[in-house]
């Protein structure tokens, strides 16, 4: 294992440059949720229009690779379909498994997180943003995070 | 002085290597490691005594009885009880505290008392209050923290009243370090008629302690801490307390007589232990005070106080931010720290590629990470195996986590 393989330069850009880090007043969705072993609490904002995702913020606090899967997500979510979205949600969790070699060109910045996949106990911290917006679309999304609500 | 050296050997989990380098255990407050004593001794239970406690009329039976009793006698003794039926064997501190919240709480709380807990307190010294105090409708009070990781004894006064019937208390904060100064508060309970469960599981494996000289009520330690096997530990409790509680688990040997509507209980312990209980790991946990005991509880705390300073000392100087006590003498061995913008969860996947094992995150103490405006923490934590050489090495490796987020 090297180092290089989880903290690549796009993803330490991300975490010290976050995209679309901020409230999105006037969200349709609004959802919470946070790593039960670290703490982490990511919450992440969208506004959905016609089956579009028009545009997708976050918020919240945690370590790089949890920051910069939000901020990529956003990237990478903003003005697809909820249908795109959602099988965008599921191809990268294929890849956070191992099982999927990721498309260059839909997943943009967060083939990045590929090497994240060395270090299995991480794995929860880069998948957690997609919990918050399957979430938040009523997809279904995997309980590797808990509700706000629940205590652990 | 400890022989750290002659300790070291003891323990065979330290020759492990990863990637090439030598393994560095700084998460003794999490579990600590097993020197070979305790392992050759549940494996010698296995080996050679093995049979179920208090069943059995041969003669097998009767060694394996003999050595699950004796380790109450010898576990006992090494917190200064001299009556062995005062300690309730369970699997640790998690356990005993639930034991104490179900078995005297719902027993002897009602609508309109108070429960008071500290901001410092362990989940598993609040939620079985929280459970407790829904099931009753007592309410839950706490003593809040001073900006130094202390507890804030300023309104004391208005928090620990006649109505409080039980206080909760750790005697050395599993995040903080902090050891809160436990026979006064000890003292200033009984004062309002209150009783006080102490949480052990930080404190045992470091301090000298004598549940009679603190006059604990209630006394909750855990054996995988303090050199034991998981799944070793239990309460001590004043007698007056075991005698008036109720069980928690029903089940085999905690009875005396079973009928269709109803079963009277066994004496005190064995009430509180239902069913095959964890045998060869209370006989492990025995033979782990036997080694602390002939290392010396004085000669243990001093080790922990000179790593701490030291550890503390370069952590600083790195730039750290460290939560909690500075003064070693009320603080323990877990070190909280934040290493510049580095989050601890990061910190901890860089110093485990140098071998270093930390701990990461909230650390089941969220209210102390509330208060002080932080999701997470790194910890480094020792023990008697831990040298300033493995505090050097935490050191150079948190500068390689710098480097690599300050690009």
């Amino acid at each position: 294992m090297a180092l290089d393989d989880i903290y690549k330069e796009v993803i330490l850009d991300h975490y010290k440059s976050p995209r679309n880090k901020r409230e999105l007043p006037g969200a349709e969705l609004t959802c919470t949720r946070n790593n039960p072993l670290c703490g982490d609490e990511i919450t992440v904002f969208a506004h959905v229009e016609d089956g579009t995702v028009r545009e997708v913020t976050f918020q919240g606090a945690g370590c790089s690779i949890s920051q910069s899967s939000a901020s990529m997500m956003t990237e990478a979510t903003s003005g697809g379909t909820v249908e795109d979205v959602l099988a965008l949600a599921s191809e990268f969790r294929g890849m956070m498994a191992g099982e999927v070699e990721p498309d260059e060109d839909r997943f943009g910045d967060l083939v990045a997180l590929k090497g994240v996949v060395k270090y299995p106990i991480r794995i929860k911290c880069a998948v957690l943003a997609w919990d918050v917006l399957q979430e938040a679309l009523g997809g279904s999304g995997e309980a590797t995070g808990a509700s706000a609500h629940t205590i652990s | 002085m400890l022989d750290v050296d002659a300790i070291r050997r003891d323990f065979p989990i330290l020759e492990r290597e990863f990637q090439g380098k030598p393994l560095v255990y700084l998460d003794s407050a999490a579990t600590s490691q097993k020197p070979v004593a305790v392992i050759e001794a549940e494996a010698g239970f296995y080996r050679h005594h093995n049979a179920n406690a208090h069943r059995g009329i041969y003669t097998l039976g009767e060694e394996a009885t003999e050595a699950y009793e004796g380790a109450r006698e010898r576990i006992a003794r090494f917190f200064g009880a001299t009556d062995p039926a005062r300690l309730i064997f369970t699997r640790g501190t998690t356990e005993s505290i639930n034991l104490v919240a179900h078995g005297w709480g719902r027993t002897f709380l009602r609508e309109g008392d108070e429960i008071l807990l500290t901001e410092m307190e362990h989940h598993s010294n609040i939620v079985p209050w929280q459970l407790v105090a829904q099931a009753t409708g007592a309410s839950l009070r706490y003593l809040g923290l001073t900006d130094d990781g202390l507890l804030d004894l300023s309104n004391l006064g208005e928090l620990l009243t006649e109505r409080t019937k039980i206080v909760g208390v750790t005697a050395m904060s599993n995040a903080l370090g902090t050891i809160p100064p436990l026979r006064q508060l000890i003292d200033a309970a009984h004062a309002v008629g209150a009783v006080v469960v102490v949480d052990a599981a930080q404190a045992a494996p470091h301090l000298s302690l004598d549940v009679d000289a603190l006059d604990a009520d209630f006394f909750a330690f855990s054996g995988h801490k303090m050199l034991g096997p998981t799944a070793s530990g239990g309460l001590l409790a004043k007698r007056e307390h075991l005698d008036r509680m109720q069980p928690m688990f029903g089940g085999g040997d905690m009875i005396r007589e079973v009928f269709h509507d109803h079963a009277t209980w066994n004496d005190v312990p064995y009430r509180f232990e239902a069913g095959t209980m964890q045998i060869a790991q209370q006989v492990g946990l025995a033979a782990a005070v036997d080694y602390l005991e002939a290392l010396g509880m004085d000669d243990v705390r001093a080790h922990e106080v000179e790593i701490t300073r030291y550890a503390m000392d370069r952590l600083l100087e790195a730039g750290a931010t460290v939560y909690g006590p500075k003064d070693t003498e009320i603080r323990g061995g877990a070190v909280s720290f934040w290493y510049k913008d580095v989050h601890p969860h990061d910190l901890a996947t860089i110093l485990n590629e140098d071998g270093v094992a930390i701990r990461a995150g909230h650390h089941c103490a969220q209210l102390a990470m509330r208060r002080f405006g932080t999701p997470a923490t790194a910890r480094a934590s020792f023990y008697v195996y831990n040298t300033a050489s493995e505090v050097d090495v935490l050191i150079d490796s948190l500068a390689k986590a710098g480097d690599i987020f300050a690009f």
